[in-house]
């Protein structure tokens, strides 16, 4: 990131026929007014309109992935700029690099299926209006890149979700709402001071009038180091709550279980991310030393999680539960990757981000499925499933061998990264999280093992089958489960330029810190194939 | 023959007191001429009164900014940007009090216009307040205003918690009155004026050897504000207050009495006595600290939602307290954006509560609101923003105007104070969740109380509750203008 400047972020990508960043964010705002306007008692017009946004705003955001010139990831492209409150100084400026352009097309993608996969039951155009509110806050805190506005939409979110699961829950849902809701909202608390703070004493330092733009005061790098520990610290605690990170992550299991299987998908696929992107964006980045100090930390806690989510995803009894717990220890991955403070840690973690929300969402689908014909998610009242739903059988397998990480589907390829990144950087942490995956396996082949072998009691032998827009709606999460563990190299090409410039950011301002990494990576990264993408691609390719 | 030299008048900068003192006059004049008004017509009245005061601020703003502030009345009243954004704030929160007043009095069949009178005038010592330029017109002011409130407070005649409040709200108000005068007097004792302007040009040419008067003075009068204000510890009376005077008149307390309140502290402690920023800052500092998390925490244990928010108004009087303490121009906007946004709020809230609180005002319990979503979607969705505001959630005025406050006090460095105030803004977010559950997520099909059956919701807090969530919204998402007009407005001494 060291070629991009504040003229580089006005620079915008070539061939744009529109502001894109901001449309993304407006077109789901809109269609969310919308949707509230439409007659209450018509759910089909409902449904249509807000599918139909959220189909224009994922197709938005696939063509990105086009459009995004891969040989600049490093820079954020894409950018639109302006004013919002100018006494001070805080603006709309929007951008995504190599960083963000996958998280962006990921939620994108799980929108319109979180859409059709299942209807509310009840109060449709609240549901509707909620989430595609919920769609454009999410936008937002991808694409900021002012300090005040991504608070702005990650506190945002909050009120969508709150909803979501409250209404539209399951169980004791106010209960698991709440918790969600101020859980999130006390640990980002003290990021408003951190935001606050950081911008006012670059201004001094600097000598510039307040600006809370991303870029200016992370290139800069102004700050007087204790201080910006302390705000690292007030960042840290936000985005720690958020991913969660272990012991931060009670709120986790209860929101996720209660929520409807919507709420569920978008919570596991996309929210969590607002954490752990966090942590890339305004901690790796805008905190390099700070970051550096505190990483033992972090790495410490993300391989506790990932221990300890997969041990108390073993002992769950719901289904969903079980889920859910399983988030916790993919998270602990990713929070291991980023802290590795290297290419490969925080690639993997990159890849794994959009992996998790795509095989967790996947997941989560499955147990609503079941769920919807069941009307139970616990492990002992289910049971050989398997005969009267081969197919969704066979579908739960490939995404449940996703999640665990088998080689040649996509969990494989980020937790691969991961490992070998902390291995590099700290390789006991590395054996540790080794036995993660090893667990992984157990909790989820055991969990199959009873929910669709053996013999099936009672209505569970004759349930139906996946039905045809089940199969639909699953199908293009499938599609990328396969697609990126055979053929990752086009998402990693585009993530590495950025990921290579954020660690080079990093050697910069910390002293005497050089980026743990293997001696056979060393050589591959200057070679012809741009380094890690030719790497995987090769190992890819065996499978 | 000599002649007596009278002080220099500018009327146009008076136009906003004599609207509203004549007009309340007016009313209690006809009201008492005839036999029976239509109880439309003294609402009207007040309303138009309101909303003129609201227009006339118009040209006044113009003229403050161009021609810069004036002080006249040979010194003792000013008028400036501040004098009128806080007179154009207690207009918002007149007409909103006012609209609400006839749902109140016809339903609590309260016959008189006595409501209107009194609203106008307690208005009318606001704007007082707002634009005095010396001690003793502020203190003038402030009596004006809060003895027409302590009637208020007991308007009804039939609750005798609405007695209550009033005596508790009386005796403890002339309490603060007293504090407030003798600080007056030992300011008077230590610097030898009462205008302010000459208090201030005193303090910066003079070094006092024994500053032990002027600093009890400045205590005093802080403890008399911070009564008016209800900042911790000098709030005791307010969860009580608010519990039992009439829901309209709650609502003209929670806006009007703080806009001047805070606006005249403002005026006293970070124009006038600036030379003493170091004396007094940090016992607003802890004033603020103390209100934020006293505030928040004793919220979260009602079960009355009336006193929820009185809590929460404690609470919001701690951020206000945040900006006044960084005791600089930021601080000073922050307060006056605050102040636009909690009238919004605060009229909005209690214009809800009122509609809510059925026939002889007593349903104010969390049980009212439970499934308050299904009965009446468009009113609880009113009161979602509403509350979604007071907990300062983005893209919403709330968040604007604790952004502002927060960033006034981490300039200044006050991080602690700030971390706090945060902290303390998550335990009251349960507050307005614990309202949120009741009214979306426990069951619906609970018995319709009686009253609500058939009830429609009038007009008149239909105005009020739109214009606030409107008003709410819109601040929320474009904060600019409201933003320029509080930095424009900083008070300002001039020397008569």
């Amino acid at each position: 990131m060291g070629m991009l400047s504040t003229t580089g972020l006005l620079a915008s990508a070539a061939g744009v026929p529109f502001a894109v960043l901001p449309a993304l964010i407006l077109v789901p705002a809109v269609g969310a007014l919308l949707v509230s306007c439409l007659p209450r008692r018509r759910p089909e017009l409902l449904k249509l309109v807000a599918v139909a946004t959220s189909v224009v705003v994922g197709a938005m955001s696939v063509w990105l992935i086009k459009g995004f010139d891969a040989a600049h990831g490093a820079e954020m492209q894409f950018t639109a700029q302006a004013d919002w409150i100018s006494d001070l100084g805080i603006q709309w400026i929007l951008g995504i690099d190599g960083i963000s352009l996958f998280l962006v097309v990921l939620t994108g993608v799980l929108f319109p299926i979180a859409l059709l996969a299942v209807d509310p039951g009840h109060d449709d155009r609240a549901y509707y209006a909620w989430l595609l509110i919920l769609e454009a806050g999410v936008m937002g805190v991808f694409c900021a890149l002012d300090l005040v506005v991504f608070f702005l939409c990650f506190e945002v979110v909050l009120v969508p979700m709150y909803f979501l699961i409250g209404r539209w829950g399951h169980g004791n849902r106010a209960y698991a709402a709440t918790k969600f809701f101020l859980y999130t909202m006390a640990g980002s608390a003290l990021m408003l001071v951190g935001i606050l703070a950081v911008a006012f004493l670059h201004a001094e330092a600097v000598g510039t009038s307040v600006t809370f733009n991303l870029v200016t005061i992370a290139e800069a790098q102004a700050i007087d180091p204790t201080a910006a520990r302390w705000i690292f610290a007030a960042f840290a605690l936000a985005f720690a709550v958020k991913v969660p990170i272990f012991p931060l992550h009670t709120w986790l299991p209860d929101a996720h279980t209660e929520a409807p299987t919507a709420g569920s998908v978008i919570l596991a696929g996309v929210l969590l991310k607002l954490g752990t992107y966090g942590f890339l964006r305004f901690g790796l980045y805008l905190f390099p030393e700070a970051s550096h100090f505190f990483a033992p930390v972090f790495l410490t806690l993300g391989v506790v999680g990932i221990v300890y989510g997969a041990v108390v995803a073993t002992m769950q009894r719901d289904l969903k539960r079980l889920v859910a717990y399983s988030s916790v220890a993919h998270l602990g991955f990713i929070v291991l990757g980023t802290f590795s403070l290297n290419t490969e840690g925080i690639e993997g973690g990159l890849l794994q981000m959009v992996n998790h929300g795509v095989s967790t969402g996947a997941l989560f689908l499955l147990v609503g499925m079941i769920y919807e014909r069941r009307h139970t998610r616990q492990i002992d009242e289910l049971g050989g499933l398997q005969k009267a739903a081969p197919v969704m059988a066979a579908v739960f397998t490939l995404v449940m061998l996703s999640s665990i990480g088998l080689p040649g589907l996509n969990g494989f390829v980020g937790e691969f990264l991961v490992l070998v990144g902390a291995f590099n950087a700290h390789r006991w942490w590395a054996l540790i999280a080794t036995a993660g995956v090893i667990l992984a396996a157990l909790y989820l082949l055991w969990a199959y093992q009873r929910v669709f072998h053996g013999p099936a009691k009672g209505d569970n032998a004759n349930i139906d089958d996946l039905r045809l827009r089940e199969g639909l709606v699953l199908a293009p999460l499938l599609f990328l489960i396969v697609f990126m563990g055979v053929y990752p190299k086009p998402v990693i090409e585009r993530m590495e330029p950025a990921v290579d410039a954020l660690v080079a950011h990093i050697e910069e301002h910390v002293d005497g810190f050089h980026e743990p990494r293997s001696r056979f990576g060393a050589d591959v990264k200057n070679g012809p194939d741009s380094g890690l993408a030719g790497e995987i691609d090769g190992q890819g390719d065996d499978h | 023959m000599s002649t007596v030299v009278t002080p220099e008048v500018l009327w146009w900068a008076l136009i906003p007191v004599i609207l509203l003192s004549v007009s309340a006059m007016l009313l209690l004049t006809v009201a008492s001429l005839v036999r029976h008004l239509p109880s439309f017509l003294a609402q009207a009245w007040t309303v138009v009164t309101g909303l003129a005061v609201l227009v006339a601020s118009v040209p006044m703003w113009n003229e403050v900014r161009d021609t810069g502030p004036r002080s006249f009345l040979g010194g003792t009243v000013a008028v400036d940007g501040s004098t009128v954004l806080a007179t154009a704030a207690l207009a918002i929160a007149v007409v909103a009090t006012a609209l609400l007043a006839r749902l109140y009095l016809v339903r609590e069949d309260l016959p008189g216009v006595e409501l209107y009178v009194l609203l106008m005038l307690s208005a009318a010592g606001g704007v007082v307040m707002v634009s005095a330029d010396d001690l003793i017109v502020l203190f003038l002011g402030l009596e004006i205003l809060s003895i027409a409130v302590y009637v208020l407070a007991a308007l009804h005649l039939r609750r005798i918690e609405s007695q209550e409040a009033a005596l508790k709200y009386f005796v403890l108000g002339a309490f603060a009155s007293a504090f407030l005068l003798y600080g007056i007097a030992l300011l008077y004792g230590a610097t030898g004026s009462t205008r302010m302007a000459l208090v201030s040009e005193h303090l910066s040419s003079v070094v006092l050897f024994d500053d032990g008067m002027l600093l009890a003075g400045i205590g005093l009068i802080l403890v008399g504000l911070a009564f008016k204000v209800a900042a911790v510890p000098f709030h005791a009376w307010t969860p009580d207050v608010y519990q039992g005077a009439p829901s309209p008149v709650v609502a003209w307390m929670a806006a009007g009495v703080k806009v001047a309140g805070f606006a005249s502290m403002v005026r006293v402690l970070v124009v006038t006595l600036s030379t003493h920023v170091s004396d007094w800052s940090p016992a607003v500092g802890v004033l603020g600290g103390l209100s934020v998390v006293v505030g928040a925490s004793m919220a979260v244990l009602q079960t009355d939602v009336r006193r929820m928010l009185a809590y929460s108004s404690i609470a919001h009087a701690g951020f206000l307290l945040l900006g006044v303490q960084a005791a600089d121009a930021q601080g000073t906007a922050a307060v006056y954006a605050y102040l636009v946004v909690y009238t919004l709020l605060a009229t909005g809230s209690f214009a809800v509560l009122t509609v809510v609180g059925g026939p002889g005002d007593e349903a104010h319990g969390l049980d009212t609101y439970r499934g308050l979503a299904h009965r009446r979607p468009v009113l609880a969705g009113a009161f979602t923003l509403l509350l979604l505001g007071q907990a300062g959630i983005p893209f919403t005025g709330g968040f604007v105007a604790k952004l502002g406050v927060l960033a006034a006090a981490v300039e200044g460095q006050s991080y602690w104070l700030a971390g706090i105030a945060m902290l303390a803004a998550a335990i009251a977010a349960f507050v307005y969740l614990r309202i949120l559950v009741a009214m979306y997520m426990e069951d619906g099909d609970l018995e319709e109380p009686e009253h609500s059956k058939d009830a429609v919701v009038p007009l008149g807090a239909w105005i009020v509750i739109g214009m606030a969530c409107i008003g709410v919204l819109a601040i929320g998402i474009v904060p600019g203008p409201l933003m320029e007009l509080a930095r424009d407005a900083v008070p300002v001494l001039v020397g008569g």
